[in-house]
């Protein structure tokens, strides 16, 4: 049976094929896809969005201990989250197959780094599958069980955004729920318990693993020379694989499958035949540096292969190093072309807070999610932002550093303080740190494309479940200073944050407004500009509404455009009226 | 009915976030799946919903290798809105088709004030000899909503493609629900008759 099918699909297909029994995973693009599919198995297995990633990878760690398959997805950050687990996991070992899929973001698509995860399974000592398109996500996740519990071992699946967003075709066989045989439960405390006296005996029995994963990786089918002709061998793995057919069609490639452990002797051997041999692969020279480290030579290209993710327009730029030729011509993109930055949408809840955040002149850390949105001109409103959960300790140690503001504040959304917030705020509340926390509460996790969260009130499966209010579990630290506040009302808004800001205590703010794109949510009317009344002092614009565009009037002296209201866009949200001092704008007749 | 391909056909649909990039090119992809030819669709999405640029890229022949389109390579370019062609515009083959919905979508920086906009729209647009306006809104507004206006494109584009009329229907019927199929077919319809 042949579908089309992302990465991500192929993925939970896989699993479902497999006979996986638990999946769990926090949304993260370009992950998030993954645990939905799985979910429109409905209950075939058994899924959740976890609160965060570790307790993702520790749900499939009890899993696989109770002897089922289980399934953990992540984006690249979020393995640095889970990382306690897996790096003693490991040791442990899997009992059910464990596959761990890690999506990382060559280009920072849509992250805050660039981090090769395909270090983290060799510091990890597991095995590492590097899929080229859907098909072989499909088929690596199906080894990836087997080999898993035969071997005992974690097995990660890196995909990366390009795969994870390709769609190809993919055989998924007969398509129907497959069965994989559940291995008994027997209490084991010296396999199971990772305390020092048995960790030591772990030690080595990773080690022996190690040694026969070696063996593995050199006998993979995954691991495979493409015979070709010229002097010139080319490495490669993941979707730089794809791009090398591409743009050297000739030449013998070796394809790198399972890339950890690296199939060192068969690359050896491809070497041999072959008077030069490169390496391409996307992101850090983690497959180059295992090769060199063996005694094989490999080319140093001068093009830039690094950095960033790969195309065949680079690859192109390779080639003709390599070979000798000339570069090829390319058409070069037009300049003066505005970027187009993603924007906080009209009606969003996140643009009045920011707005009074910048009129106050607070430091404001920020976190992960839409309102990172908020430190973009013209709103400007953020001065830091690093990881999950990380607005809260900066804010701490801004505060504890003396920073000569005192209006410093931490921001984050519902699903970011429940993924690792909390731990933050009990820290201010424990230290009595005066800075003010604040949670913008859309009650979704909208970033990656509205997930649900412990507080939107349901599950994966869109079961009802506990609301978790951020009020309560704030109140319940022992902060005394809390506030629930309606986001659209900019004079209490104000108001709510100045008191808290220069209150000399820890404060929480939960600004409380459901995502306007998730609810498809509208005012009553929808605004429109006098014309006559709007001086073109430009104020609306600087609220940074997508609705709010130049109209075609000037002011008198002719230098500014007055504004327009985009009847298509407003959402009556109503805080530009509140920004005019004109009284330019109102509800449209 | 399959069809074969000698070579490997590139198209590249770039617009805004929120116009129904994805699942034009979802069509388009099984559109090639169904007439027997290998299909790879790439697309970025992550911010799609944010209003930033999106671009999904379709190549469809014998064997695809690669998910990105070299540079200067697309056969057919369409862009849901004007300043996005000329962003894209070197994806394009030189003398490749560019279907472009005829409307403006100003980015925020661009409106406050913060980024001029772009010189010369009109001109710079009319150099490329493949260049062809097309009135997507008003054509899905007459076939029953404007939402359609994507559907309206993808007609245009399937002037230019290899595929047969059943290829067409069977990928439309497959991705978009039963209840908007009357006025996707419609405006799909429309997109075609544009570029006769």
């Amino acid at each position: 049976m042949k579908k089309l099918l992302s990465a991500n699909q192929a993925i939970a297909w896989a699993a479902y094929r497999a006979g996986c029994r638990v999946a769990a995973a926090y949304p993260g693009t370009p992950s998030t896809e993954i645990l939905e599919h799985v979910a429109e198995f409905k209950g075939a297995i058994n899924c959740e969005w976890s609160v965060n990633e570790k307790v993702a990878m520790e749900i499939g760690v009890g899993a696989s201990l109770a002897g089922v398959r289980a399934l953990v997805a992540m984006k690249h950050v979020g393995l640095n989250v889970a990382m306690d687990p897996l790096m003693t996991f490991t040791y442990v070992g899997a009992i059910g197959g464990m596959v761990i899929i890690v999506a990382d973001d060559p280009s920072m698509h849509s992250s805050q780094n660039e981090q090769d995860n395909r270090s983290l399974a060799k510091f990890a000592k597991c095995l590492l599958f590097e899929p080229a398109d859907s098909q072989e996500a499909y088929d690596m996740v199906t080894a990836g069980f087997e080999l898993s519990e035969k071997y005992q071992v974690p097995v990660i699946v890196r995909t990366t955004t390009r795969t994870a967003h390709t769609s190809g075709i993919v055989d998924i066989g007969s398509g129907e729920r497959g069965e994989a045989p559940g291995i008994p439960y027997v209490k084991n405390a010296q396999r199971n318990v990772a305390v020092p006296a048995h960790g030591r005996l772990m030690r080595f029995a990773v080690e022996k693993r190690s040694v026969v994963l070696r063996e593995l990786t050199e006998a993979s089918p995954f691991n495979r020379a493409e015979p070709g002709t010229g002097d010139l061998g080319l490495v490669a793995s993941g979707v730089a694989y794809q791009y090398v057919k591409e743009v050297f069609p000739e030449a013998p490639v070796f394809k790198v499958g399972l890339s950890q452990p690296p199939p060192i002797e068969k690359i050896r051997a491809f070497a041999a035949g072959v008077k030069r041999l490169a390496v391409v692969e996307e992101s850090d020279p983690v497959l180059a540096e295992q090769i060199r480290a063996a005694g094989i030579p490999v080319v140093e290209p001068q093009t830039e292969l690094r950095m960033m993710e790969l195309n065949p327009t680079r690859l192109a730029a390779l080639r003709a190093e390599l070979l000798g030729t000339p570069a090829p011509e390319t058409p070069k993109p037009e300049t003066g072309v505005p970027v187009r930055p993603p924007v906080l949408c009209s009606g969003c809840s996140h643009r009045g807070p920011f707005h009074i955040l910048s009129k106050l002149k607070a430091t404001v850390c920020g976190d992960i999610g839409c309102y990172t949105l908020g430190s973009a001109p013209p709103l400007a409103a953020m001065d830091t932002c690093i990881c999950m959960g990380a607005a809260i300790g900066a804010a701490i140690g801004m505060r504890k550093a003396g920073l000569p503001n005192q209006r410093i504040a931490a921001v984050m959304g519902d699903s970011t303080f429940f993924h690792s917030g909390m731990t933050g705020l009990l820290d201010v509340a424990y230290n009595r740190i005066p800075i003010t926390v604040m949670v913008f509460d859309n009650r979704i996790t909208a970033m990656t494309g509205h997930q649900e969260n412990p507080g939107s009130g349901h599950t994966l499966l869109g079961e009802i479940s506990t609301q978790v209010r951020v009020a309560d579990v704030a109140r319940a630290f022992g902060i005394q200073r809390v506030h629930e506040v309606e986001p659209y009302d900019l004079a209490n808004l104000e108001k709510v944050f100045a008191e808290c800001l220069d209150g000399g205590e820890p404060a929480v703010v939960v600004v409380r407004g459901p995502c306007v794109l998730h609810e498809k949510w509208a005012g009553k009317f929808i605004n429109e500009v006098d014309a006559e009344k709007c001086t073109a002092c430009g104020a609306c614009f600087r609220i940074g509404c997508p609705a709010i565009v130049r109209g075609e009037a000037k002011d008198p002296a002719g230098k500014r455009f007055k504004s327009r209201i985009d009847p298509q866009f407003c959402t009556g949200c109503n805080l530009c009226a509140q920004v005019c001092k004109f009284g330019a704008i109102s509800p449209a007749k | 009915m399959s069809i074969t391909l000698d070579r490997i056909f590139n198209v590249s649909l770039v617009g805004v976030g929120g116009q129904g990039i994805l699942l034009t090119s979802d069509v388009l992809a099984l559109a090639a799946m169904h007439a027997g030819l290998d299909v790879k669709k790439s697309e970025i999405h992550g911010m799609s919903q944010r209003g930033g640029s999106v671009i999904s890229q379709v190549r469809f022949g014998a064997r695809v290798h690669s998910p990105i389109i070299p540079d200067g390579q697309s056969d057919v370019l369409v862009s849901f809105e004007r300043m996005e062609a000329l962003r894209f515009a070197h994806l394009a083959k030189p003398g490749a088709k560019i279907l472009v919905n005829d409307m403006d979508r100003i980015p925020v920086t661009v409106s406050s004030g913060l980024q001029a906009p772009v010189e010369d729209l009109d001109r710079r647009l009319a150099a490329y000899s493949g260049l062809t306006l097309i009135d997507a809104n008003p054509l899905a507004i007459k076939a029953g909503n404007l939402r359609a206006a994507n559907v309206v494109l993808l007609g245009a584009l399937s002037a230019f493609a290899p595929f047969a009329d059943e290829h067409w229907q069977a990928a439309l019927r497959e991705r978009i629900p039963a209840k908007l199929l009357e006025i996707n077919l419609r405006a799909f319809a429309a997109g075609r008759d544009a570029v006769r």
